[in-house]
């Protein structure tokens, strides 16, 4: 193909352009037309078009996600927002922590090693550019029917992805979750979380200012992996007959990545650069577009010195590559030199690719040709914004009218018993071991707690033992039945994660994974789901610091549940009064909050086929009283667990399980509620004899209730007057299940 | 006492290599894989990672850097070095220990609070453990499997070589639950689980670990 230029695109305005194969509708092209005064070169349109898809231009959701900024809360906290690579939280102490999660659905499902490892590199380098040392990685994962062939396809190949690659780079992986359902087979979801730190005077920003300064290219060579990934792959639904993607998959070298963290942490350290982006997403497009715009002037880019991998690569493709390990800086011409050196000293290949200048417009040449002359700002901001149609679709109120609540529920003593261990070995349930002793949580020396902790706790300064606790959460089927109270219990849940552990909580993050926004129902939870998201943030005073939406995760006209995951980050100011969700000796249980007869959308009713009804009710104000309970009295309670899915049963055993102890509790009420009901806001804990009454007073005077279950020790579960259980028993129900589906 | 830590590009584990010296008393002194300088330490540690992405094959690259061409020759002329995980591997593409490590029996990586004996503490790096003692520190890696011809192992353990052995389960397949193995003189030392992950209760599973590092001080002193 002969190279298409600017000057060739304003002669031959009537050239057909293939528009509508990159993804874009006929109104946006004409709109790129109006803008540029005249049809787009060929490499204009690659830009446009990877930039305006939904993954990168969030068109569907923009409308909706501006109720983080209307209706934020006052945090004095927050120390860069929503917009930048990540947001930034202020931890005390002179430290800054960012964190963010980023969707890596579709090309897991293809691809699932690379597309998973791929997506921890992604997301960690989004925090380097930030300026921070990536300290802990959390993947919430979610795959179809865990005895589906295709599960099996997927699952270990993700796992080692993550694995494979967050092992590599040595950050921890430490925390996420992994839950099984039938809508996502077909759809799983890959959301990968990072946590990174840093001093607040380190904090960098991906804006070009500066009319002289360098842009330098750096990390790894551009190849022809992932050309086309963001518009083709995650902006489609997924349609049998269409061919294979594969291509459009990216390759991952965490090799490359581990270099580059420390080559970009040495040159940060220096104050090198006046503003980093990392090359994610729609690769040099995104990363030139978006810090041409964010800066003071424009700038030029001669595309011909980007080092390449295959010298056969298209302008265009070098745009849309989104080839792994790379970074994109801006460094004042002084500094260029000592640049040069650190890259050197870290094998890592820079080159300077360009400059800002003082204009308007990003220009960018091929060999002396001007092949690129538009306004940053349009390629990067001002894409289309869609007011897309959304109602409550008409199913809802059938399903919501069935409530689990009317199903018939187990009696007798081997009923409930066989019941407890149905739920412990089930997939969603069962021990995760398997799958978590494939990653590294040890490295870098600072894991307090690790899943199965309902936080993962990480401690940042060596001496004052500073730290945060980071959870994610959600529990899709409570969203399918009501997403705006669905949402709110994901954030409930992901607070109440954070806050067991003794951490005060203090921003939010999400991955919003939805089905298609063009239908009117999905948009519908999804503007519910952001909404409730909005207004729970406002009324639990912690601000949304960023996020990611995942649509067009459906497979045909089925979407999966609605998967608004929340990312909630505390911060402790002594990782030694951590609380553990382990004991040892004998401990009191004492169970804190109310136990109501809700058990539609929760793991019991899935084990019985059962989707319907309306989720447990959520009281935020509620959950922030716990949690200043639990922060307050942390010194006294020996080990703490949140109750969520599959209810105090679940909890009781897993803590158990974990202490290698059993127990003897006596239930006052109906059995099977208080043990397999799902109501929110309910902590359990173990704590000394001798204190028991002390806490127990001090949770009635916060107006918390208390139920004390009995004590720890033996080596049954023993419920009195319902079931006795050996242990022994329960551990191999719960530890057996997922090993016998997963290892070969 | 001056304990050089080497970096290698990929290296994981230095910090906390270097972290575990200071927590053993000692002063941790950074060793870069492109320099050949060895600064005058008293000790080596070879940390675990992934060093030069472990391509081509575990430490093979590794072993032709600046900083092994000094570290090889001392170690020959009695140098204690302590080499985990991929120092281990390291070592032994080095051949200042014998044997390979080759992919887990599991084949998949493996991070796990593990059980180990010590069964000889004669070597530079086990002398502040009993014989027999049994300890639980991390083990993480995705080759971990010791594997040597019938004539070594015979010669490992007819004469005392082996270290340390897995308790319990033999996580990775090592022939004869192989941990870790010195050389005949008692300095060079590869481990595969991870000592410098436990030096403290706080972040590893016990302090179990910390003695591999105070026995360098006790050897020395």
């Amino acid at each position: 193909m002969a190279l298409d230029t600017v000057a060739k695109a304003t002669s031959t305005p009537e050239i057909i352009q293939p528009w509508r194969e990159l993804g874009l509708k006929e109104d946006e092209y004409q709109r790129i037309r109006e803008i540029l005064g005249r049809r787009p070169t060929s490499s204009e349109l690659a830009m446009y078009s990877v930039m305006w898809s939904e993954h990168c231009s969030y068109k569907s959701s923009k409308v909706h996600l501006r109720q983080f900024g209307e209706k934020a809360p006052q945090s004095d906290a927050l120390l860069v927002g929503i917009g930048e690579n990540a947001g930034v939280v202020d931890v005390g102490q002179g430290y800054a922590v960012t964190f963010k999660v980023e969707s890596h659905n579709h090309p897991s499902f293809i691809e699932p090693y690379q597309g998973a490892a791929t997506g921890v590199g992604g997301i960690v380098r989004d925090i380097l550019t930030m300026g921070a040392r990536p300290i802990a990685i959390l993947d919430p994962l979610r795959f179809g029917c865990a005895d589906a062939p295709d599960t099996k396809r997927v699952l270990p190949g993700v796992i080692a992805g993550i694995g494979g690659y967050g092992n590599c780079i040595g950050v921890p992986t430490i925390g996420g979750e992994v839950i099984f359902d039938d809508s996502y087979s077909g759809n799983p979801l890959v959301n990968a979380l990072c946590v990174g730190v840093m001093k607040h005077e380190d904090i960098k920003l991906a804006k070009a200012s500066g009319a002289g300064n360098l842009v330098l290219l750096f990390g790894a060579k551009t190849g022809g992996d992932g050309i086309g990934g963001v518009s083709v792959l995650a902006s489609e639904t997924f349609d049998d007959k269409k061919p294979t993607k594969r291509p459009a998959v990216q390759v991952g070298d965490p090799f490359t990545e581990k270099v580059l963290i420390e080559c970009s942490l040495e040159i940060f350290k220096e104050d090198l650069v006046v503003g980093i982006q990392d090359l994610g997403g729609a690769g040099l497009s995104c990363a030139t577009s978006e810090l041409a715009s964010a800066g003071t002037g424009g700038m030029r880019v001669e595309l011909d010195r980007v080092p390449l991998r295959d010298a056969n690569l298209s302008p265009e493709e070098i745009l849309m590559s989104e080839s792994q390990e790379r970074m994109c800086a801006v460094v004042p011409p002084e500094k260029v030199e000592r640049f040069m050196e650190i890259c050197k000293k870290w094998d890592v290949v820079a080159t300077v690719i360009g400059e800002v200048t003082s204009g308007k417009h990003l220009e960018i040449t091929w060999h002396g040709e001007l092949i690129v002359d538009v306004p940053p700002r349009t390629v990067a901001h001002d894409g289309p914004v869609y007011n897309r149609p959304f109602t409550r679709p008409a199913w809802q109120g059938e399903l919501v009218g069935n409530g689990a609540e009317n199903l018939p529920r187990p009696q007798s003593e081997s009923a409930i018993a066989d019941a407890i261990l149905t739920l412990i070995s089930s997939p969603n349930i069962a021990d995760k071991s398997w799958i978590t002793s494939q990653y590294d949580r040890y490295v870098q020396g600072n894991t307090i707690a690790a899943g199965p902790s309902d936080a993962a706790v990480i401690r940042i300064d060596e001496n004052t033992f500073l730290g945060v606790a980071v959870a994610t959460d959600c529990n899709g089927r409570f969203c399918k039945l009501d997403p705006y109270e669905g949402t709110q219990l994901a954030l409930a849940e992901s607070f109440r994660n954070v806050a067991v552990t003794g951490a005060k909580p203090l921003a939010i993050t999400n991955c919003l994974n939805f089905g298609s926004p063009e239908d009117a129902g999905v948009m519908w939870q999804f503007a519910e789901s952001v909404r409730a998201l909005a207004d729970g943030a406002l009324e639990m005073g912690l601000p949304v610091t960023g996020g990611n939406v995942s649509f067009y995760n459906q497979t045909g006209a089925v979407a999966i549940l609605p998967t608004p995951v929340i990312g909630v980050l505390g911060v402790i100011d002594d990782v030694r009064k951590a609380i553990p969700y382990k004991f040892s000796g004998v401990k009191e249980l004492i169970l804190l909050g109310e136990t109501l007869e809700e058990f539609s959308g929760g793991e019991w009713a899935h084990l019985q086929g059962h989707l319907g009804g309306l989720p447990p009710r959520v009281d935020l104000k509620r959950e922030m009283v716990l949690a200043q309970f639990m922060y307050a009295q942390r010194d006294f309670i020996s080990a703490a667990h949140d109750l969520s899915d599959g209810g105090l049963a679940v909890a009781l055993i897993e803590m158990l399980l974990h202490s290698q102890t059993g127990a003897k509790i006596s239930i006052h009420g109906d059995p099977f509620t208080h043990l397999f009901s799902e109501s929110t806001g309910r902590i359990l804990l173990a704590v000394n004899p001798e204190d028991s009454n002390y806490l127990v007073g001090k949770a009635t005077d916060a107006g918390i209730t208390t139920t004390r279950l009995g004590q720890s020790g033996g080596e049954n579960l023993e419920i009195s007057g319902v079931l006795s259980m050996s242990m022994l028993h329960i551990r191999e129900a719960n530890q057996r299940t997922i090993p016998a589906l997963f290892t070969a | 006492m001056r304990v050089g830590v080497v970096t290698f590009p990929g290296t994981l584990d230095d910090h906390d290599a270097a972290r575990a010296v200071r927590f053993a008393g000692g002063e941790a002194i950074s060793l870069w894989h492109g320099d050949s300088d060895l600064q005058g330490v008293a000790g080596v540690i070879l940390p675990g990672g992934f060093s030069y992405g472990d391509y081509l094959r575990c430490g093979a690259i590794a072993r032709f850097s600046p900083i092994m061409s000094a570290i090889i020759p001392a170690a020959e002329n009695g140098l204690p070095v302590l080499g985990i995980c991929n120092g281990f591997q390291v070592l032994c593409e080095s051949h200042l220990l014998p044997g390979a490590l080759t992919r887990n029996s599991e084949l998949h990586f493996l991070c796990r609070d593990q059980e180990i004996e010590i069964v000889n503490n004669e070597s530079d790096w086990t002398s502040d453990f009993s014989n027999g003692q049994r300890i639980i520190i991390p083990l993480k890696n995705g080759e971990g499997s010791f594997q040597c011809d019938d004539r070594t192992l015979n010669e490992l353990e007819g004469n005392n070589r082996v270290i340390a052995r897995y308790v319990g389960i033999n996580p990775n397949g090592s022939r004869n639950s192989i941990a870790g193995i010195t050389n005949a003189r008692g300095n060079v030392v590869g481990v595969m689980p991870h000592p410098e992950h436990a030096i403290d209760s706080l972040t590893g599973p016990t302090a179990d670990g910390l003695a591999f590092f105070t026995s360098l001080m006790k050897t020395r002193v």
